[in-house]
């Protein structure tokens, strides 16, 4: 791994050619756009998945896909929109495109590791696409529980693990590239609680991914095991135990609820102050809140396994530590609430999405809630309750954050302006969408619809039809998404360095920044949001009146 | 007004330009971090063993029991390679090339032993990966543990390799030898928790 390559001005081009794009090329900012780029086409993959299943649901009969086609749509569905969707695009996207541009350095500390981990997703895409052509795909879930994951599909099940796997590398690899490049290459001038609070996010996000992620490769070995060379590790009637493949797998499974919204929060902490003009409400204690949910984070797995013959101290045990979780995760969203009080607020596209995820969360948080209590979860679990909890806080919380933070440095990763009012209506047909779709699945599932069916009793077809036609919106609601992205990119307005007078690093180079970032690094001459904060008034009263 | 208290304006002093132009050599530290994740599955792994022991009447079982000589043996094979792969730094950081070369083949050999040990344990146990549980979690461990073993030969055969120009590793660049070093206490780090693991603690 010699650096000579990626040294200021030698051995590369001025500017990457759109070929570039297509090769193992080490520049962060070229790897972060493959992640993005890769993430939103599994996103559609995903969608489309997910529309088919709605459709089947819009009546209670089985009666537009096979059973077999649903259960491998609702298998991938899942892993798609978690392994190749919102993971590579908030952490691989979003944190390899800006950490070396938010804290002052050309690149990451192991830019050939970083191509590397990018390289292993497109392959475990293509498996798990190619499984439908093989025995039409692993049918048991994207938890995949023995032993439902050991009868079914063996092949298409095989290579299901190996994408996870392949994945799970590609998260481990870029976690240590992440801790290693915020802990030792920072500009000089940058103090720990200097930094953008995105930094900090990525950094509970990264040692999160660093010590759950392997446990998950080793639940995947043993399952591949079980599945190809006749072991029986998960197999009860030869001595093994399903539970213990269910401990191994949330052990990283629900520290990955985590991995897809602690990016999402530290997108939050910046786009929230740039386009309020008002400095962020607590620094510190959003700093650490994320570190304390990483750290509570993995310890509340259990809460997955209340029904699955889990003994009464833990399920006492692991509610309160669920419970836990709920105070730094309230203490961030009082604190952007804060932020945005008395703020001179621009609606802009990404601030919109901002406050839509505010919202969204909020309601998925407090579900969150009600399901990490043990005897309401009893009674919910396996519904579409809790369908919908995590559908509130993945769609209105993470991809909401997604959109946010796309609105907000697509100027700076581009070059070019979106276009507002496409995507306001993105916006408008995002929002709506999305309470229509989800809402109702609570009602459903308190009414003890179960989830993971292609049939259902016909008392619960209202409330379906109501979800389907929900789920029709949000997949229309992409479609001025997509047209503005790809137009803008083409032929939208030219954006200046800084088109939202924001303080963070990031925003003093060119749009797009030059290869190796920046001509000369740039040094500090303030804190990260210190807007409305004038370091030539003569006191500090004049100095804190917002500009 | 809470977040100006909290982040205050630093003020410019210098330029920050020299101590960034070279790109940082940190791969120690980021080998270091990744062996971290690494043990992490080795834990899984360990915790699967411990979990399907403490529910068992009988484990090992009677017809799977593990015999203790060659594990032995090779244990203190592969730790005392250990230290003799600290020779081989110790060298190289006292400009000894010849010293690097000297102790990095004799750790190579060793390691060559430690697996060609197991190689002949697992054909002379009398059961295979399926017979039972337990024999599934003992070639699994040993196994996966013999993979990393292997990995640990092969970067040391690597930086033998890379020792043939004279130039290559000096006092001032090691990070190779190194960072094979650091994987391969790793390496024996993880074997003294699986011997003790499998091979001593089921004989109580």
């Amino acid at each position: 791994m010699t650096p000579s390559g990626i040294q200021g001005g030698h051995g590369h081009p001025d500017k990457w050619k759109w070929y570039d794009y297509f090769t193992f090329n080490v520049d962060h900012k070229v790897i972060g756009i493959q992640y993005l780029v890769t993430s939103f086409l599994f996103y559609l993959v995903g969608g489309f998945m997910a529309v088919l299943m709605r459709t089947e649901l819009a009546t209670p009969d089985s009666d537009f896909l096979t059973p077999e086609l649903y259960n491998a749509f609702l298998t991938n569905h899942g892993t798609i929109m978690i392994f190749l969707w919102i993971v590579p695009a908030a952490i691989g996207g979003f944190g390899n495109y800006l950490i070396p541009l938010m804290i002052g350095a050309r690149d990451m500390a192991f830019p050939k590791l970083n191509a590397l981990a990018f390289w292993l997703n497109p392959p475990a895409g293509a498996l798990l696409v190619g499984s439908f052509f093989v025995g039409g795909g692993a049918q048991s879930g994207w938890t995949s529980y023995p032993p439902l994951s050991e009868i079914t599909a063996n092949l298409p099940q095989t290579l299901w693990c190996l994408a996870i796997i392949m994945v799970g590398s590609s998260s481990i690899l870029g976690s240590v590239n992440f801790l290693v490049t915020i802990w030792k290459m920072r500009v000089p001038s940058m103090a720990w609680d200097q930094m953008p609070l995105f930094c900090w996010a990525m950094v509970a996000t990264s040692l999160l991914a660093l010590f759950a992620t392997p446990v998950l490769a080793a639940a995947m070995v043993l399952l591949l095991f079980d599945i190809n060379f006749g072991t029986s590790f998960f197999k009860p009637d030869a001595g093994g135990n399903v539970v213990v493949y269910q401990h191994l797998f949330w052990f990283y499974s629900h520290p990955a609820v985590y991995l897809m919204i602690l990016p999402i929060f530290g997108i939050m902490s910046e786009v929230i102050p740039v386009h309020a003009r008002k400095p962020i409400f607590g620094y510190k204690a959003i700093a650490y809140s994320s570190m304390a949910i990483c750290l509570v984070g993995l310890f509340v797995w259990v809460h997955h396994m209340f029904t699955s013959g889990t003994a009464p101290w833990m399920r006492i045990f692991f509610t309160i530590s669920t419970l836990i979780v709920a105070v730094p995760t309230g203490v961030k969203i009082f604190s952007w609430v804060a932020t945005l009080w008395g703020g001179k607020i621009r609606y802009t596209t990404a601030m919109l999405f901002a406050v839509g995820l505010l919202s969204m969360f909020v309601f998925g948080g407090l579900s969150g809630v009600t399901l990490g209590a043990a005897p309401f979860d009893i009674h919910v679990h396996d519904t579409y309750y809790v369908v919908g909890h995590f559908h509130y806080v993945l769609f209105g919380g993470s991809v909401f954050g997604i959109y946010a933070g796309i609105y907000h440095w697509f100027p700076k990763m581009t070059g070019r302006m979106l276009n507002e009012p496409l995507g306001k209506v993105h916006f408008v047909l995002t929002f709506i969408g999305t309470i229509l779709t989800f809402t109702p699945m609570h009602s459903l599932g308190m009414q003890g619809m179960p989830r993971r069916v292609a049939m259902y009793d016909p008392q619960f077809t209202s409330l379906n039809q109501l979800v389907t036609v929900g789920s029709y919106i949000l997949a229309v609601s992409v479609i001025p998404f997509y047209i503005n992205v790809i137009w803008s990119w083409m032929a939208g307005q030219k954006a200046e360095p800084n088109p939202w007078n924001a303080l963070t690093l990031e925003w003093t180079t060119d749009s797009p920044p030059i290869i190796e970032n920046w001509e000369v690094l740039p040094v500090l001459t303030h804190g990260p949001y210190d807007y409305g904060f004038d370091p030539t008034a003569e006191d500090a009263e004049e100095a804190l009146v917002p500009k | 007004m809470q977040g100006t208290v909290d982040s205050t304006p630093v003020v410019v002093t210098g330029h920050a330009v020299a101590a960034h132009e070279e790109h940082q050599d940190l791969r120690v530290l980021g080998l270091i971090t990744f062996l971290c994740s690494e043990f992490l599955m080795f834990a899984g792994f360990f915790a699967v063993f411990l979990v399907f022991w403490g529910s068992k009447a009988e484990w090992p079982p009677k017809e799977t029991e593990v015999e203790l000589l060659l594990p032995a043996v090779n244990t203190l094979i592969l730790v005392s390679s250990s230290l003799v792969i600290n020779l081989g730094t110790k060298a190289i950081k006292k400009n000894d090339l010849a010293g690097l070369r000297r102790w990095f083949g004799i750790t190579a050999a060793m390691g060559a032993i430690f697996l060609a040990g197991q190689v002949y344990e697992y054909m002379h146990l009398g059961y295979g990966l399926k017979t039972n549980l337990f024999s599934n979690c003992f070639y699994l461990l040993t196994g996966f543990h013999g993979l990393h073993v292997f990995i640990g030969l092969v970067l040391i055969l690597g930086v033998l390799w890379r020792s043939r120009r004279a130039d290559h590793y000096s006092d001032m660049t090691h990070t190779g030898p190194e960072m094979a070093e650091i994987y391969w206490h790793f390496v024996d780090v993880v074997w003294i928790v699986l011997f003790s693991l499998i091979y001593l603690l089921t004989l109580l």
